[in-house]
């Protein structure tokens, strides 16, 4: 117990940063970074809501092979806002924009993040572009898919793809404002003695996402403002008749969206290694090779974009090393899952709820990595692409991966966040509904995919209706699973127990203040003496295998 | 429709099909091996190691770079395996064959028609034989649609603009499932047909079934006389004011901007639409273009005529064209088709 010993956990203080101040005024024009991040937390709910709502009006459709539910104009807008709001509005500021924005700093015992206005900015900007894109909801909505593509989405949808895109526009500033003071906290506000490799891996995996947010996002401004151009005036880049190309687009589309893949997976991926270290109360099993895949999956994401296009009419060699390339990436996501599996050795293990959507994250995400290898494979992906296999696949990585990472961040933190602890019992109850009723929903649909079920459908041959009864049944247990935290978090901020400064009794750096944290974080700048997870001392350490881990020691 | 004996799988109805199965079951099979082992491991690590006293404390245990090499490579064998057999698969099926029927398909919010080289018109429906190669020349008169057989394991976008290519051979008489499988707009799930698969004599009775149609190279034929083509390349495009048609599908021309290119396809469909972009070495930018005043089937079916001038008439004509535009073409059978796909 050398790390936990050495901290005495401060009295909770009267004053924290929930208190400082009252008044709507002092929320709006808040620089603290914890504050911001309670606004994100709020408006993603909000935004995630809706995505569910629109989640659940597909799933009903798709209960019966008729379209009896929603008319097919109705239908391609709901799938298309369903993507739409959950990609750019949820998942891409999920984990980032809440946890992150609160933890990056008080992990590396820091006061705030480096631009504590642009953070500000980066919230507002948010905002305009979610208000941007409802509007484009509310005004008649937009049917092209959350993709795009064209000459569909310049030449012949009648809806609000503009204003669509315009949110989309507005919202990537936010992202790439969030990346900017991320990487500029990380590189100058580190407390002393927190060197490189002493930094959590969340703070890793968060410093490899912002170089994708920082590098990815202005390409796919690029690609909507072209979009725009198109559409108002036809300058002709996409449309064959004057020169362009279509399959241009989705080009420009993918070399952000794939990437942006890895912007909603890879801050799970930090929350999950916290989760695995800290709930079995060992140190991360491999923390450089886990923290520099990190970095490799940010780098080589940049390089995979063509495995969208194998059908698209692609070069057959492009195809070919396009599809290499994808094969190599999942090596990095491979190294973690055996590292976190690894780290549960010769460990002890609670069963707490954040432990156990760890657990769940890392199950998920193997089967959402290695259906991943069935679409990288040439010509299998011929048959699958467009496909059922496509849309589960997907999910398993977004909903299996980065929702259940996000709940159980959420859960962990949510006693330094809110100074309470959220029930034991019903937070455990939950997370198993949800964990059981998203395979119910995903699982039918790799059948689907490969027996030849077409996305977009709302109208399919009898044939696929029995699996797609069990998806919308699962559907509806994950929809019940969700809104129980929902109901249980919103209730412990003001019923639940009084969470003591370090409830999990850890060694990071959030914990060793008082919960919630004071407006500063800390009474005084932490000086760091010790490693990541670090939970015994070092000379105790088991060596497995010839080699010792060689960690960089900064002086 | 045909149920196939296994439910997870779609009814296997083409040459292809039973070699992507082979690889969808490697990878099926790696997929649960390495879940269940995860998952196994993961169960036993969190019932065996599970926290019995709130106070203890395990061993820090550091990693290995032994074993994390190890589980680098072997996964990475493991990908690679499973890289090379699909690009050998996609590789080797991306190639039309030369001696296969070729079905013309245009795509159309919201169908598929479709047309044969002896006149047969379908609309959301493919009538094909078993045992013969079949080469669909696609193209879409508006949006990106996909033309997919699940039965045969293919799938293949149709871009405005271009000619995309897939073939297929089938093996077992029944009727499949076509589907549109890239989003197309309000209809999309309604652009679905199916495809007949027969055996070859009753495909030949089916074909001599509907002989009032003429075949696309006729009404090709009259397009290019109503459109004027005749005036500048000829009755029998033996050439004029315009380069000469009569044998120059498939071949190499020479530019004037002094490159040379392939008559295929897209080159011919580009030079009817678009008659500036691409000039034939020695002729002015006189042709208008067409762009707007013919539809993706009429350029199909001109595109027919003109590779039948092709056979026609390749030695008659064959002096006064290649010493205008064509070269004699270079062994063919090293130099397949470079479809789109």
């Amino acid at each position: 117990m050398k790390a936990m010993e050495s901290f005495v956990a401060p009295t909770p203080a009267r004053i924290n940063y929930l208190n400082a101040t009252y008044g709507l005024k002092s929320w709006l024009l808040t620089k603290d970074h914890k504050r911001i991040a309670l606004l994100y937390l709020g408006s993603i709910s909000f935004f995630f809501f809706i995505g569910g709502l629109y989640a659940m009006f597909i799933r009903l459709e798709l209960l019966t092979p008729q379209g009896d539910l929603l008319q097919s104009t109705t239908y391609n807008k709901v799938f298309t806002q369903h993507g739409i709001i959950m990609v750019f509005f949820f998942l891409i500021p999920s984990i980032p924009a809440t946890l992150g924005n609160f933890l990056v700093p008080m992990m590396i015992g820091a006061k705030d993040l480096a631009f504590p206005r642009i953070n500000l900015l980066s919230w507002y900007i948010y905002m305009l572009g979610g208000i941007v894109t409802i509007y484009a909801l509310l005004a008649g909505g937009i049917d092209t898919g959350w993709t795009f593509y064209t000459p569909f989405s310049t030449t012949f949808s009648n809806s609000y793809v503009i204003a669509a895109g315009l949110g989309i526009f507005i919202n990537g500033f936010s992202s790439i404002l969030t990346g900017l003071n991320f990487i500029v906290t990380i590189h100058t506000m580190r407390a002393p003695g927190m060197t490189w490799f002493r930094m959590p891996l969340f703070i890793w995996s968060h410093y490899a996402t912002s170089l994708v947010m920082i590098l990815g996002t202005p390409v796919i401004a690029i690609t909507i403002l072209l979009l725009a151009f198109e559409r108002l005036a036809h300058i002709g880049i996409f449309d064959p008749a004057a020169g362009g190309d279509p399959v241009l687009f989705q080009h420009l589309f993918w070399f952000y969206s794939h990437p942006a893949v890895y912007i909603m997976v890879l801050p799970g991926m930090g929350v999950v290694s916290e989760l695995i270290a800290n709930f079995s109360r060992k140190n991360i099993f491999g923390y450089s090779f886990v923290a520099f895949s990190s970095l490799a999956i940010a780098v080589f994401g940049f390089l995979v974009w063509g495995h969208h296009l194998f059908v698209a009419g692609q070069s057959v060699y492009a195809g070919m090393i396009f599809s290499f390339l994808s094969f190599a990436v999942a090596i990095p996501s491979a190294i973690k899952v055996f590292n976190w599996t690894a780290t549960l050795y010769k460990a002890s293990i609670s069963y707490d709820t954040p432990m156990l959507y760890a657990l769940g994250f890392i199950g998920l995400f193997t089967i959402g990595g290695m259906t991943g290898l069935f679409l990288a494979s040439l010509a299998v992906d011929v048959h699958l692409s467009d496909t059922y296999f496509i849309v589960a696949h997907f999910h398993y990585i977004m909903v299996g991966g980065t929702l259940l990472a996000y709940l159980g961040g959420l859960h962990y933190w949510w006693p330094k966040i809110t100074g309470r602890m959220y029930p034991e019992g019903w937070a455990r109850f939950s997370a198993l509904i949800i964990f059981v009723g998203f395979n119910l929903t995903f699982l039918p649909q790799f059948v689907l995919g490969y027996l030849g079920m077409p996305r977009r459908y709302h109208v399919y041959p009898a044939e696929f209706q029995v699996l797609h009864v069990l998806s919308t049944a699962g559907a509806s247990i994950l929809g019940f699973g969700l809104l129980i935290p929902l109901v249980y978090l919103v209730w412990s901020m003001r019923y639940g127990k009084i969470a003591a400064a370090n409830p999990w009794n850890l060694p990071g750096l959030e914990w060793q203040t008082s919960s919630p944290p004071l407006t500063e974080n800390f009474e005084l700048t932490p000086i760091v003496t010790w490693e990541a997870y670090e939970f015994a001392p070092p000379e105790e350490t088991e060596v497995v295998g010839k080699f010792r881990d060689k960690r960089v020691e900064e002086v | 429709m045909q149920t196939s004996w296994i439910p997870f799988v779609p009814p296997s109805a083409s040459t292809l099909s039973g070699k992507v199965d082979a690889l969808y079951f490697y990878l099926s099979g790696v997929t649960v091996f390495f879940t269940l082992l995860i998952g196994g491991v993961l169960i036993f690590f969190v019932i065996k190691y599970r926290r019995r006293s709130p106070y203890e404390i395990p061993r820090p245990i550091a990693g290995s770079h032994k074993l994390e090499t190890l589980w680098s490579v072997i996964p990475f064998i493991i990908a690679m395996s499973m890289f090379a057999w699909g690009a050998q698969l996609y590789f080797q099926n991306s190639r039309p064959p030369q001696n296969a029927i070729e079905i013309y398909v245009v795509g159309k919010q919201w169908m598929w028609k479709i047309q044969h080289t002896t006149g047969q018109r379908e609309i959301n429906e493919l009538h094909v034989p078993v045992g013969r190669r079949v080469k669909l020349i696609m193209t879409t008169e508006d949006v990106i649609h996909d033309f997919f057989i699940p039965a045969f394991r293919i799938k293949a976008d149709v871009v405005p603009g271009r000619y995309t290519t897939q073939w297929f051979e089938a093996t077992k008489p029944g009727t499949y499932h076509l589907f549109c499988a890239e989003y197309c707009g309000m209809n999309h799930s309604g652009m679905i047909g199916q495809v007949v698969v027969m055996e070859p004599t009753d495909f030949d009775n089916w074909l001599s079934g509907n002989t009032n149609q003429q075949s696309p190279a006729v009404v090709g034929q009259q397009l290019y006389q109503t459109l004027g083509c005749v005036s500048c390349h000829g009755a029998s495009g033996e050439g004029g004011r315009g380069p000469a048609l009569g044998g120059v599908f498939g071949k190499q021309v020479f530019l004037n901007n002094g490159q040379t290119i392939k008559a295929d396809e897209a080159y011919i469909r580009e030079s009817i639409v678009n008659p500036q972009a691409k000039l034939v070495n020695g002729f002015g930018p006189i042709m208008p273009t067409f762009q707007g005043q013919i539809s993706e089937e009429q350029l199909v079916q001109i595109l027919a005529f003109i590779k039948s001038l092709q056979a026609q008439g390749s030695q008659a004509e064959a002096p006064a064209a290649s010493a205008a535009s064509t070269v004699p073409p270079p062994a063919r059978a090293a130099s397949p088709e470079t479809s789109n796909r």
